[in-house]
């Protein structure tokens, strides 16, 4: 079967501003696939050229192997949508609204629509312009949740839900999974994405800098090792993948690149080990590599910049 | 005052949001008033044509209920305030509305009011900072109207007092708008309140005005009339619309110490916790959403078709005194009452193209409020979209100036003690529907091709208008005048009908939304 979708060197100008800039991205059949990327990186202008909303310049994308501008409508049967700006009607309510966006997907559980409205606590008798912004996107999620779509896309879904809404938010995500569905989300929250996604593409400036599953994705970060040794350890950064090495008589602190923790852990025993603690890898830090300013995206692990 | 910290700085940067808007009112309430000056002073240039225009058009009882009891009507400044005091009053008047309702409601609606107020806004800054743009704006356009009429060569102290008038009436109406915002939560709300209150008063007023009771007083287009501009000028019942609007605003703040923000008065009312079966039919649930404003539109064009058609019978009168009323209404028709219905049923039916073109730009307030996503990531096709929110224009194109001629059939038929004129003057009215079928089909290719300068759509209708309205009187030439559809469409009641333009014009719109709706599959969804 052809992937939900399949996107390569895609590319696409407004005026003079390149919001996309040969941007690939590949979604698999029963995954939930984070986007993830600062401001402006072109998240939503990738999901509205999927959407068949905007026409991109150059690039391929399909989805389930078809063109998402000449097929829209057929394409738009298997998915269903949740912009990262959700608008209502003002003089509908949001049980009017849910309804209508779930006949155009051809019908809604009405039981599973009841149970999401109690799930995420939403009032549907209120008229769109009385929503606050949470309880807007919670409309969208509803309506969305509520179909049988076998792809969701969903842009920034949780930017505007509570805590406890973000929670069941990621149940039904988890719901969703397990029932085989294919969840493309786009954030800007590495902890968001990494309590939910299988497989993470890191967007910058209209480009993927980064791609692969989470162990993948954690292999290319680095731990934080801090020991007590018998000797001090002060040539250990001979060792390749060691960063930011600082010897404080027989404390010593380094971090060390996924694919070289191995390696580093064995020199350091040399040294007669007394005491280890160790800072789990955070894609967050490898993220954060990644939203800095400067052209540091290629798509090898670059230097800490600053010793911590 | 803490509770007025930052006042001008709102101010000022309400007058900067809204330049343009402002100085739209300023430009056309002035040009109304300097055309229509300049129309008495060329249709009645001497004391006897002046004498014979206050005899006929003085005396009827419909013109009184539409512009007040006349005073010196025999003079050019007094006729001109006879013909259109009551508009410019009931035009600054909603002027006034809508810019307490877009300083104060709309912005707090949006949320904006609160980022705002976070920093260092006083409490009532924004309530404060409304009042003031509007009390200036109304003083612009007094001043401006003083000083247009005082060109004319008419008596100064009539025309300050006129505009005096008029500022006055705009400060009330302002200040009624400062209350009925704190009432709801949202700005459609507060500006349809303050409106029905605009329309209260004009009706009390047209009421005490045709029975000579005192109810006038009760009114303040009453009392600002009061100050008789032209005749024996009196300043002080601009005092009681002073002290009324002053009352009304503390009475605006006392209602804003005891509301939070974004909240109102009154609560919302929960609405339908799932959709009615209407509302899942794509058509249904674009009329749904533009119900409201069809229904508006339908009313006021009805409402506009009774007043023309009250009136029909002293044009025969007006007309036959004046050479140059004599050839601008037989453009319209050979037989005077005739050719004023027509031209009635043509302004009914530019009237009914405005509500058409307002119909049809939803589409692209749709698209870029963001609502238009949501619905094109569904099943549903971009034509299909497309479409279903064209029947509303399209339909009102018919519904509207049906309305109308069955508002103008009515009055004039009962005026005529003759029922069969409400079948004919329905009927005729729908002359113009393939016109503003096309103009409804014109809007749709600019949104298809160029949808950032879809509302440039107005500005057709403003050529329309234009031609229709001055096109004979100018002397455009031909060419251009063709342009309009409505030079294509039959004068009815009194012309014949051309079956053949008629077709063709329909035709046309039919072609041009194909294309449209095929531009708009082709391009970006903003
Ligand atoms: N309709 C448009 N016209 C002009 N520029 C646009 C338009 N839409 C997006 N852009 C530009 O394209 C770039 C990518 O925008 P996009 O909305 O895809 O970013 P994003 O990753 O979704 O950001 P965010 O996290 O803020 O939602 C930005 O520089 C933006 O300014
Ligand atoms: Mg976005």
């Amino acid at each position: 079967m052809s992937l939900p979708i399949d996107v390569g060197g895609l590319t696409k100008h407004f005026g003079r501003t390149r919001a996309l800039d040969g941007l690939d991205l590949t979604v698999r059949t029963g995954e939930v696939h984070g986007l993830l990327g600062p401001n402006g990186a072109g998240k939503s202008t990738t999901i509205r050229i999927l959407l068949g909303l905007l026409r991109a310049d150059d690039g391929a994308a399909t989805m389930f192997g078809r063109d998402p501008w000449s097929d829209a409508v057929d394409l738009h049967r298997r998915l269903a949508y949740v912009p990262g700006d959700v608008n209502l009607w003002p003089s509908l309510t949001g049980g009017e609204v849910i309804d209508v966006l779930g006949r155009l997907r051809g019908g809604l559980d009405p039981r599973r629509r009841a149970d999401l409205l109690q799930r995420f606590d939403l009032d549907p008798t209120k008229k769109g312009r009385t929503y606050s912004k949470g309880n807007r996107q919670k409309v969208a999620l509803v309506a969305a949740l509520a179909s049988d779509a076998k792809l969701l896309i969903l842009d920034e879904p949780t930017s505007g839900l509570d805590p406890l809404m973000e929670a069941v938010f990621t149940e039904c995500i988890r719901e969703a999974k397990s029932e085989g569905r294919t969840v493309l989300l786009s954030s800007h929250i590495m902890a968001e994405v990494e309590k939910l996604c299988d497989r993470v593409s890191i967007i910058r400036a209209g480009r993927t800098v980064q791609s692969g599953s989470l162990s993948e994705l954690r292999h290319l970060t680095r731990t934080s090792i801090e020991a007590t040794t018998s000797r001090p350890a002060d040539d250990l950064d001979r060792v390749p993948g060691v960063h930011g090495l600082t010897v404080d008589g027989a404390t010593v602190r380094f971090d060390v690149d996924g694919d070289h923790l191995d390696a580093a852990l064995r020199a350091l025993t040399t040294y007669g080990v007394q005491a280890l603690t160790s800072a789990p890898p955070s894609l967050e830090e490898l993220f954060m590599r990644h939203y800095g300013t400067g052209d540091d995206t290629s798509t090898e692990p670059q230097p800490a910049e600053a010793a911590r | 005052m803490s509770t007025l910290t930052g006042t001008m700085h709102l101010a000022r940067l309400n007058v900067r949001r809204d330049r343009v808007r402002l100085a739209v009112w300023l430009a056309a309430l002035t040009g109304l008033l300097a055309a229509t000056t300049a129309g008495i002073k060329s249709l009645y240039p001497t004391a006897a044509d002046l004498a014979g225009y206050a005899e006929t058009a003085g005396s009827s009882p419909a013109a009184t209920a539409l512009n007040g009891p006349g005073h010196a009507v025999d003079t050019a400044g007094g006729a001109t305030v006879f013909e259109v005091g009551g508009y410019l009053s009931v035009a600054v008047a909603l002027m006034s509305v809508l810019i307490i309702g877009r300083c104060t409601r709309a912005e707090e609606e949006s949320g904006r009011l609160e980022l705002l107020r976070a920093n260092v806004l006083g409490r009532h800054a924004a309530l404060a900072a409304a009042v003031i743009v509007m009390v200036a704006m109304n003083i612009a356009v007094g001043t401006a109207v003083a000083a247009i009429m005082t060109a004319f060569d008419v008596s100064a102290a009539g025309a300050a007092t006129f505009g005096a008038a008029l500022a006055g009436i705009g400060i009330v109406f302002g200040a009624v708008a400062a209350v009925t915002s704190q009432i709801t939560e949202h700005v459609r709300g507060s500006n349809a309140i303050a409106g029905t209150v605009v329309a209260a008063a004009y009706v009390i007023r047209a009421a005490g005005d045709v029975g000579e009771t005192g109810l006038s007083w009760l009114s303040p287009f009453g009392w600002v009339q009061a100050t008789r501009p032209f005749a024996d000028e009196r300043w002080w019942p601009l005092l009681i619309a002073l002290g009324a609007a002053a009352l009304l605003v503390a009475m605006a703040v006392a209602l804003q110490n005891r509301r939070d923000v974004g909240a109102g008065l009154v609560p919302q009312r929960p609405g339908p916790a799932s959709a009615s079966p209407t509302l899942l039919h794509q058509v249904g649930f674009s009329l749904r959403l533009q119900r409201a404003s069809l229904i508006g539109w339908t009313v006021g064009v009805f409402l506009g078709g009774l007043a023309f058609g009250s009136v029909a019978r002293e044009m025969e009168d007006i007309v036959a005194e004046s050479d140059d009323l004599q050839e601008w209404v037989s453009a319209y028709g050979a037989n005077p009452t005739e050719a004023f219905l027509a031209l009635t049923l043509l302004l009914l039916s530019l009237a009914a193209a405005g509500c058409a073109i307002a119909s049809a730009l939803r589409i692209t307030s749709e698209e870029s409020a963001g609502r238009a996503e949501p619905i094109l990531a569904t099943p549903l096709s971009r034509p299909a979209w497309l479409l279903s929110h064209l029947v509303a224009p399209l339909a009102a194109a018919i519904v509207v100036p049906v309305a109308g001629g069955l508002g103008t059939g009515i009055a004039y038929g009962i005026l005529t003690s003759d029922a069969e004129q409400i079948p004919r003057l329905a009927g005729a009215a729908m002359a113009h529907v393939p016109a503003v079928w096309l103009l409804t089909a014109a809007t749709v290719l600019l949104i298809g091709l160029l949808p950032r300068l879809a509302v440039t759509a107005w500005a057709i209708l403003a050529g329309c208008v234009v031609a229709a309205m001055l096109g004979s009187l100018i002397r455009l030439p031909d060419w251009v005048l063709e342009l309009s559809p409505f030079e294509h469409t039959p004068r009815l009641p009194g012309g014949s009908m051309d079956v053949a333009a008629s077709l063709t014009l329909t035709g046309l719109a039919a072609a041009v939304i194909v294309v449209g709706v095929v531009s708009f599959r082709r391009r970006d969804v903003r």
